[in-house]
């Protein structure tokens, strides 16, 4: 059994939002980088539960992005999994870096490969299902809760007020997000063991990026708060029926 | 060229984020000078040709039971044959459970630029650009489409519904469905309560309400007002209520007409999932609190005291109304 887990680095989720170069540029001075948390907390976690349940599983970490993506990936390989993979490319176009996945993941024969439901700086919710049209495989997004029976995944996802358990076999893409996994934080032996383990470096594929960013925006300032005394409730009430008119 | 939107339903109904694209699509045709039309997967309940009133020329409907529980390969293939078959340039859907499953696939399929998580129209006047969310809501970005066809998925609460006269001719598509390879098994929905994502109000509790047993005090308000329950990340851990419930930078990113939040501080990463509210209001005890900061009405109080009070008083607004 081989696990892919696609992981992405983040600014922190304090980090200032601020952009440079006339707005076309996030403005990473002091920004300190993890690991997009869906990526970590839920795909990466989970995969590793696995492993403690069957020693034959394997897992291969991979991410889209420069040298200074390197940091992050040995604190996901402290955290456990087998190798890393760092395809040398930036990018924000998804079906760039879907594409630069899928060529990795054809190679490496998957099983089962695990995105996060989302980054939490560009907030895609794109790679996993490219990856899964790129390979042809089904694709069950949103997961909550996941389990392995032999060669089938018993799969938890969100829908609209509620949830969906379906059963599908392998190969299979799936995309992360709380529930799958308990959080947990590296340990001495891991973050040891992190240093020796292989992260490859291997160039990106030609592909033509379907999309650019040609600007950012900050939202306008708010107005500022209109404070109401907590004996006259009824005012508050007046001015969200009057005023705001959203009841 | 034209403009196809995905139609997502729920047991036969068609979703309020559906709604809100059928305008968006419209809209989006306008502006290209062409028609708009819908595409609906599965059996519905709904009247379709009435969804003419939105600005829709056809409706196409596949009625096929293979369609009736969503697997994204199988839609991605349906979505994308029916737009290489009507000639579609733009396809439309809502960015909710559903979009996100299957719009990356459309696009792939289609060698389409995607626009995951729009926020406004597009901007044709150099190009095709579209604003989309970034940060988890704490920024925006303006992203150009390169590719001849476009796809958008649309924030749901992001656009507005606009309803006129007309009737939509309705037809089916000549389309060979797949098998689904995934087995639906079980639905389990929360019943009673109102989709967090959907929701027009929201009232949310945090950690200032102590312990879950005094919930009853968000739920009364939130009864009173139809609104869907949500809570702050620590909430949802210590398992008071479901974690479906969390809102914030690694949960559910809501953006409701009006956000209550009751004795949560106001942390940057709960802010993420909701400061794309039109209106927010907070009451919490401490006036240092940062949350109003970024609130637009505000009660520096006692939750306990405030809000059956609140409650109270918006029962009687609507006993009036
Ligand atoms: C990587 C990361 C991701 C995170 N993601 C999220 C996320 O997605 N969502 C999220 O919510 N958090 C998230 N957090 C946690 C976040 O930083 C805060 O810790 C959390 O939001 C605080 O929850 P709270 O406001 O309920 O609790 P507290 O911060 O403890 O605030 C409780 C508030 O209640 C008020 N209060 C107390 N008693 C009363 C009373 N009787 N009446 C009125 N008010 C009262 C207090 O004044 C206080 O402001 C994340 C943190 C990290 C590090």
């Amino acid at each position: 059994m081989k696990i892919l887990v696609c992981v992405s680095k983040t600014p922190d989720t304090t980090a200032k939002v601020a952009f440079k170069d006339s707005n076309t540029k996030f403005d990473d001075a002091g920004v300190q980088w993890i690991i997009n948390p869906y990526d970590e907390w839920y795909s990466l976690v989970r995969a590793i539960e696995l492993k403690e349940k069957d020693a034959a599983v394997v897992i291969h970490l991979v991410t889209v992005g420069l040298a200074d993506a390197e940091p992050v990936m040995r604190k996901a390989l402290a955290l456990g999994g087998d190798e890393a993979i760092r395809i040398n490319a930036d990018s924000h176009d998804s079906f760039y870096i879907a594409s630069q996945i899928a060529a990795i993941a054809k190679e490496g024969n998957y099983d089962l490969i695990f995105t996060g439901k989302e980054t939490i700086d560009y907030n895609g919710s794109s790679i996993g299902g490219m990856v899964a049209e790129l390979l042809d495989m089904p694709y069950t997004s949103l997961v909550l809760k996941f389990d392995l029976n032999g060669n089938t995944a018993t799969v938890t996802r969100e829908i609209e007020g509620g949830e969906e358990v379906s059963e599908v076999n392998l190969p299979l893409v799936v995309s992360s997000q709380q529930g799958m996994a308990e959080p947990r934080i590296p340990n001495m032996r891991g973050i040891m063991a992190a240093r020796s383990k292989p992260l490859k470096v291997v160039e990106p594929i030609a592909v033509d990026a379907l999309t650019s960013i040609v600007s950012f925006e900050l939202p306008p300032a708010k107005a500022g708060v209109k404070l109401v005394d907590a004996d006259n409730v009824a005012e508050l009430v007046k001015l969200l029926h009057e005023e705001a008119r959203v009841i | 060229m034209s403009v196809l939107i995905f139609v997502d339903q729920a047991d036969g109904h068609i979703k309020k984020s559906s709604f809100e694209i059928l305008t968006y699509g419209a809209d989006v045709a306008k502006q290209l000078g062409t028609t708009a039309d819908a595409l609906l997967l599965g059996a519905t309940k709904e009247d379709l040709a009435a969804l003419g009133k939105y600005g829709i020329t056809k409706v196409y409907h596949i009625d096929n039971a293979n369609l009736n529980n969503l697997d994204a390969q199988v839609y991605a293939q349906v979505i994308a044959d029916a737009a290489t078959q009507t000639n579609a340039n733009v396809i439309v859907c809502s960015h909710n459970q559903t979009g996100k499953a299957v719009a990356a696939r459309v696009a792939t399929k289609l060698k389409a630029g995607l626009v995951a998580g729009a926020c406004a129209l597009p901007d044709t006047s150099n190009g095709f650009v579209v604003k989309k969310t970034v940060f988890s809501g704490k920024a925006f970005a303006n992203i150009k489409i390169a590719s001849a066809i476009k796809v958008i998925s649309v924030n749901p609460n992001s656009h507005s519904t606009v309803i006129g006269d007309g009737n939509a001719t309705v037809e089916t598509l000549n389309i060979n469905v797949p098998t689904p390879k995934v087995k639906v098994t079980a639905v389990n929905k929360i019943s009673g309560d109102i989709p967090l994502t959907e929701a027009d109000i929201v009232v949310s509790g945090g950690r200032g309400l102590k312990g879950p047993e005094n919930w009853g005090i968000i739920t009364d308000l939130a009864k009173a007002l139809g609104a869907a329950t949500a809570c702050s990340r620590p909430v949802s851990d210590a398992d008071w209520r479901p974690h479906h419930e969390h809102v914030g930078q690694t949960g559910i990113q809501v953006a409701p007409n009006l956000y209550i939040a009751v004795g949560i501080s106001g942390a940057i990463q709960h802010l993420a999932g909701v400061n794309r509210s039109k209106v927010i209001v907070v009451i919490n005890k401490d006036a240092e609190a940062p949350f109003f900061k970024a609130a637009d009405y505000g009660i520096v109080g006692d939750a306990f005291e405030v809000l059956p009070k609140l409650t109270e008083e918006i029962k009687k607004l609507k006993a009036s109304a």
